[in-house]
């Protein structure tokens, strides 16, 4: 593309209108309704134009700029509108936009601490050799999924595209799962993902658990709400094969 | 116990753990110590680590101290880990501070303030454990209010709520006072 357009990320009307009234070099409190209802307007077209989807909370401040405005062009007094008599009709806005940099600054001040896993480390919970049988809780799904998540944080989004793509079956993977079950015992959720090598292979090993889990070839515990997830195997592994052998499993030949 | 000896179990203890400990769990694992005797301790050895350039220091955090690694270290231990920490979005951090400052609050106080639907961005916050939902407001509808969590100060280096910086209500900063030793025995003796 030639034109460079470089449109800023909005977090909303608000955001917008702050960047707005910052570019103007203007106060919250004294605000050129006309001079910012018209930018506020060409951005929403510039963001329509690029086919970014603009929220309707930016149209609903779109229609309170006009109506402000409107009301500015009207000599004091002369209100239609009894209720709105008096004030500035740009008070009610300028009160939300200031309770609203307040929080903006919080936010930028938070950032600027000193973050655990960004600025600073502190030791990072060992994962237990061995866990201790008893007081095992059922995993939900949703424990999983974040546990996953975390997993996948390893791996940035893939930046590079790989062309060449290893082609590992969530059924290949579930039997080395499976082996690997049977070797160690009790194995821990993360520790399952230690040698995977790019995102996809995470996921595929993923989906390998979630089906193992499914045909009830293996447990998911957790002791306590934020402690190790562990996986083992719910029955010998000969039976397991057996079964997976005789076909009574779904899930057969997908590939990844 | 020789208080050179209670110095280096402590040092131990902070060593050994992987959450913050507060001073009151110290009072338990070490049966019989003195509080006060503890407290000064800690106070020592975070200002020895801090004088000696070691590479780490004492953080108090959520109420209690925890061995961290210096800021300027961060680039190396950084790569130790491979891959980067989650980023927080803007968005995300909007609402953290917003709930962080007016809690306990609503959804729909937190979109009032943002001008935006924050359901998308609530869930995030759950899932990573950074706020909670700590109760319902007594409201039609009931709706859920939702607070920080222990998490939430242990991200951000933060001893207790008391600690987050002032609003910037007036034009000024008013920076809460750098030691207050007093004011820190107090709290964590209470835990």
């Amino acid at each position: 593309m030639s034109t460079s357009v470089k449109l800023e990320v909005f977090e909303g009307p608000l955001d917008l209108l702050l960047h707005l009234i910052k570019k103007n070099e203007v106060s919250i409190t004294d605000i050129p309704i006309a001079t910012i209802t018209e930018q506020y307007l060409a951005t929403l077209e510039l963001m329509q134009s690029l086919s970014l989807d603009v929220a309707g909370e930016f149209l609903v401040m779109a229609a309170t700029l006009i109506h402000i405005k409107s009301r500015m062009l009207l000599p004091p007094g002369e209100e239609e509108d009894e209720e709105e008599e008096g004030g500035d009709p740009r008070e009610e806005l300028m009160r939300r936009l200031l309770e609203y940099q307040r929080f903006k600054e919080a936010a930028e001040e938070l950032e600027q601490r000193e973050i655990l896993k960004r600025d600073v480390f502190a030791r990072r919970p060992e994962i237990p050799d061995e866990i201790e049988a008893g007081g095992f809780e059922g995993v939900s799904l949703f424990d999983l999924i974040s546990a996953l998540r975390q997993v996948l944080e390893r791996f940035p989004e893939e930046r590079v595209h790989e062309v060449t793509l290893e082609r590992i079956s969530v059924r290949e993977k579930m039997s080395l799962l499976l082996d690997d079950l049977h070797r160690r015992g009790k194995v821990v959720f993360q520790s399952l993902f230690e040698a995977a090598a790019s995102r996809l292979e995470i996921i595929v090993t993923f989906l390998a658990m979630l089906e193992l889990v499914k045909i009830r070839a293996v447990r998911v515990l957790q002791e306590e709400r934020d402690g190790p997830i562990v996986l083992e195997l719910a029955a010998p592994l000969e039976d397991i094969q057996e079964r997976m052998a005789q076909g009574k499993i779904e899930g057969e030949g997908d590939g990844a | 116990m020789e208080r050179d000896q209670l110095k280096s179990v402590l040092e131990s203890l902070l060593f050994a753990s992987e959450a913050p400990l507060t001073v009151s769990r110290i009072g338990e694992v070490l049966e019989g110590a003195d509080k006060q005797e503890i407290a000064g301790l800690l106070e020592e050895l975070k200002t020895e680590y801090e004088a000696s350039g070691r590479g780490f220091r004492l953080a108090e955090v959520a109420g209690g101290f925890q061995m961290r690694t210096p800021k300027e270290n961060a680039e190396w231990v950084k790569n130790l880990f491979r891959g980067r920490p989650a980023r927080m979005s803007k968005a995300t951090l909007e609402t953290l501070a917003i709930i962080a400052y007016k809690q306990p609050v609503t959804r729909a106080e937190i979109e009032v303030i943002r001008g935006v639907d924050v359901d998308g961005v609530l869930s995030t916050l759950l899932e990573r454990r950074l706020v909670r939902i700590v109760a319902r407001k007594d409201v039609p509808g009931r709706p859920f209010l939702y607070g920080t969590t222990q998490e939430f100060l242990e991200t951000f280096n933060l001893k207790d709520l008391s600690n987050l910086p002032t609003l910037k209500e007036m034009e000024e900063m008013t920076l809460p006072p750098e030691n207050q030793d007093a004011a820190n025995k107090e709290t964590s003796s209470k835990e």
